[in-house]
């Protein structure tokens, strides 16, 4: 239970044994609602919470972009989102109530008139619903914005308000390496207190990757050989089969380690590997986060790889090769593909080898985590005629075959005792009957409430750039060197496999 | 959706259960994506004559079905037992990471005569480990009974009984020796988290404490969940209730507040669908906030005591009776520490 939950609880006698927790009257002003992410996601979030009844029983929406419109265009876009992308077919009641509270403003992000008429939406609303909204601005615009934005925000004096809580959501990217992450966050610190801030990573609002703190921490079989003792070594994997589609603009600039390894990658080590935190609260848990993040070592020139795909073929149809994508400049030196080897250098972790790999048009797609457990110290059993003993392994596979499975050496059947690997599996999909909400709609959610548990600290994303940009750096001074490149619908490039030595990566 | 069947007549639990394994056998060899559902067991005790209705209803909960549904279809005056097992699946898609989740239903034709013993029968056909909830719509109390060793859940529903005061003395019996998700106590969720949230802001808070009036608006045949609402109020603001008068068609009474009395009264009012249909609390004030139900969600109106009037709509789609019976499934899993105390003081109020 996080802080924010255990206050509520005690304050209000009537909350407990409730699923569904009150959320404070919220104004939520979402920057970029024009965008893809607001009307592929943000948009259909709120309409699914708004058919749970979850919203705050009073909610107002303002989307700003740089586009004029009216309110009823606006709305109208929204409408059309909503019924896209949502993952429930709407209620037009629904529908139409939470439109009724939608407004738009137009402005540039850098004007302050659009801030000063942001200002007098806000204040009408908090006279019309007679008491102060709490307020949530969501940064879903291009990262550019980010900075300029928080800045106008003070300038107008919306970072603070006497009678309610301000916060601020900032989408991914922070930053796009160590210093403009450090730049953006002195802006942030200028304006906000960190307890304002929730920066998105939108993968810690996944089931299954709250999971893994859930296997760790509620089972007690695991926790005494999850250490350096029992754990030969972790491979972190983030598949896709996919290409970059018509993200050439964005994934361009980005490539492979910032776009999932300095994010989301980090997030699943930091998960893997942290001590189990006294309490769920978000500072406990973040706390045990950084200490993880902080005890790895930028990798060296040998224990990092990189690779872009080449044409090939995919589930059967031909695919592109990476420079061949529309919209990816000629020569591009972009990584699509990224594998390192990172130690976390601590009692617990001392020598155990932590792999990470992703990319683009792999063989599939697939995100999982593999605990490779050392072998028995002595085997008593044949090998001969049969794939014999083998090291256990545990997957937290985070998708899309959500789940664990663990590895267990078996007999096989018949008068000889020999023996094979057998997979012990749990699925989502088997053992629980309730649809996982979208990732966004629990952050949003926890925005509004205040709880920080699945954001990332300013702390986490610093030490996740301070790994991440040596690489990046050494990456860009041997641009001029050739990348290697694998072709689209394999495991990746070959020389990921010799980073791994005498070990070998996981079949996708 | 594909299914193997078998069925026989005159037959015996060990032979139902061996034929399920043969089902789920031959299913894994067919097809290697096929993964049973291993959510829960829930065993329906119904009138023969009317299992088609139930399954009716179980059928529109959609994706909170159980994963072994054991239906024990009683008629009156049968001597044998029939059975029908199916192991059903979604059409399997090979493609990596895809599953198809298997669902296995067994019905069993008894007698009435073998209600009392039917733990010997539904034993052997249940998934070890698996929790199991026993529910019975048409009443079948000794069927309920002989099956309280292997009952984890029982899902009930305190409207179906006309009189309330025997439908809470059922269910704090049962509530002994099993978890009790009881369906009037879901149809008042949404107005007890309304509520919650009313009252949540720090400035409503201190409001709690002077509470001096509520009004319970409900279909007639749900009084069970009105009165629970109220126990629900009492146990969480710690007031103590006392019984309940009937007053015209309306229930009224009083429970001790520290500061006070706080009357309550529970109103029938004609409406579609069952459940609780408004909610008016007043404080000592003079202040009052009403919840009704409306179009897309909740009506929420606040009268200040210098007669100023705001109103405006809390969102929420209905979950319609269906809605409620998937929730009850879904909630056999949760646990909800209040409804046992809310039944405690709805016994009180209806005694």
């Amino acid at each position: 239970m996080s802080m924010a939950v255990a206050e509520q609880q005690e304050q209000n006698p009537l909350v407990e044994g409730l699923e569904r927790l009150p959320v404070p009257p919220t104004a939520l002003v979402i920057f970029g609602a024009t965008g893809d992410l607001a009307h592929r996601k943000l948009l259909p979030a709120l309409y699914n919470l708004a058919h749970e009844g979850a919203l705050p029983e009073r909610f107002k929406l303002i989307g700003v972009a740089r586009r004029e419109k009216g309110h009823d265009n606006f709305r109208d876009e929204c409408r059309t989102s909503i019924c896209e992308y949502s993952r429930r077919t709407p209620d037009d009641q629904v529908l139409d109530g939470l439109l009724g509270h939608v407004q738009y403003v137009a402005s540039n992000f850098d004007d302050p008139d659009g801030y000063a008429r942001l200002a007098k939406a806000l204040d009408k609303l908090d006279q019309e619903t007679g008491q102060p909204l709490n307020r949530a601005y969501y940064l879903s615009t291009a990262p550019e914005f980010f900075p300029v934005i928080i800045e106008q925000l003070k300038a107008a004096g919306l970072h603070r308000h006497k009678q309610a809580d301000v916060r601020c959501v900032i989408e991914k990217p922070f930053g796009t390496d160590l210093q403009t992450a450090r730049r953006l966050q002195k802006v942030v610190d200028s304006v906000f207190r960190e307890r304002q801030v929730f920066r998105i990573d939108h993968y810690l609002g996944k089931e299954t990757v709250q999971n893994v703190m859930a296997f760790r921490f509620a089972n007690m079989m695991f926790e005494p050989v999850w250490n350096r003792n029992y754990i030969d070594h972790i491979q972190i994997t983030g598949a896709e089969d996919i290409g970059i589609g018509t993200r050439a603009g964005y994934y361009d600039q980005a490539g492979a380690l910032r776009d999932l390894v300095q994010n989301h990658m980090l997030q699943l080590v930091a998960l893997t590997c942290m001590e189990p935190p006294a309490t769920f609260e978000a500072d406990q848990v973040r706390d045990e986060k950084v200490k993880v993040l902080t005890a790895i070592r930028p990798p060296s020139p040998d224990e990092t790889v990189r690779a872009q795909y080449t044409a090939g073929t995919v589930g059967g149809e031909e695919a592109k090769g990476y420079l061949q994508e529309e919209g990816v400049p000629a020569g591009s030196h972009t990584e699509t593909y990224a594998a390192l080897a990172l130690e976390v250098h601590n009692w617990r972790w001392a020598g155990v080898p932590i792999f990470l790999r992703t990319g683009k048009r792999l063989a599939r797609k697939v995100t999982e985590i593999a605990v490779q457990f050392k072998p028995v110290p002595h085997l008593a059993f044949q090998s001969e005629g049969s794939v014999g003993v083998q090291p256990n392994q545990l997957i937290l596979t985070v998708q899309p075959n959500e789940g664990v499975s663990i590895s267990l050496g078996a007999k096989i059947p018949g008068s000889k005792m020999r023996i094979r690997p057998v997979n012990m599996e749990f699925l989502y999909g088997s053992a629980f009957m309730s649809q996982s909400p979208e990732a966004y709609e629990r952050l949003i959610l926890d925005a509004m409430r205040g709880d920080a548990t699945l954001f990332t600290r300013n702390d986490e994303v610093d030490a996740q750039w301070t790994i991440i940009d040596p690489i990046l750096q050494r990456w860009h001074a041997t641009d001029g060197n050739g990348l290697p490149t694998y072709e689209a619908g394999t495991a990746g490039p070959a020389e990921a496999d010799e980073l791994l030595g005498a070990r070998t990566w996981r079949a996708l | 959706m594909s299914e193997d069947v078998w069925s026989a007549r005159d037959t015996s639990p060990s032979a139902i259960e061996a034929a399920l394994r043969t089902l789920l056998s031959r299913r894994y060899q067919e097809d290697r994506t096929f993964v049973p559902a291993r959510v829960m067991n829930l065993v329906v005790i119904v009138e023969r004559g009317f299992r088609g209705e139930v399954e009716n209803r179980l059928a529109r909960v959609g994706r909170y079905h159980p994963s072994r549904l054991v239906i024990v279809a009683v008629e009156e005056g049968r001597t044998q037992l029939d059975a029908w097992a199916t192991v059903a699946a979604e059409d399997a898609v090979h493609k990596p990471g895809h599953i198809a989740v298997g669902r296995e239903r067994v019905e069993v034709d008894v007698g009435t005569q073998l209600l009392g013993s039917l733990d010997t029968i539904v034993d052997p056909l249940l998934v070890s480990d698996l929790t199991t909830m026993v529910w019975a719509p048409h009443g079948h109390q000794e069927g309920v009974d002989a099956l309280r060793r292997l009952t984890n859940i029982v899902l009930i529903d305190t409207q179906d009984e006309p009189e309330p005061r025997l439908a809470f003395e059922r269910a704090a019996d049962l509530a002994r020796s099993a978890y009790v998700v009881d369906l009037a106590w879901l149809r008042s969720t949404p107005w007890r988290e309304r509520v919650a949230a009313t009252f949540d802001p720090p400035a409503m808070r201190g409001a709690l404490d002077s509470i001096d009036k509520v009004v319970v608006r409900h279909r007639e045949d749900s009084t069970a969940a009105g009165v629970l609402f109220c126990g629900w109020l009492s146990t969480r603001l710690g007031w103590r209730p006392e019984a309940l008068a009937h007053r015209g068609t309306a229930l009224a009474g009083h429970a001790r507040a520290r500061r006070g009395e706080v009357a309550l009264e529970l109103r029938p009012e004609p409406m579609g669908s069952p459940g609780l249909g408004g909610v008016t609390i007043t404080t000592a004030s003079g202040d009052s906030v009403s919840l009704d139900r409306g179009p897309g969600g909740l009506r929420a109106v606040r009268h200040a005591r210098d007669g100023e009037e705001q109103s405006w709509t809390v969102m929420g789609a209905s979950r319609g009776e269906a809605g409620i019976l998937g929730e009850g499934v879904r909630q056999a899993l949760l646990r909800d520490p209040t409804y046992k105390p809310a039944l405690e003081a709805g016994r009180v109020l209806v005694s």
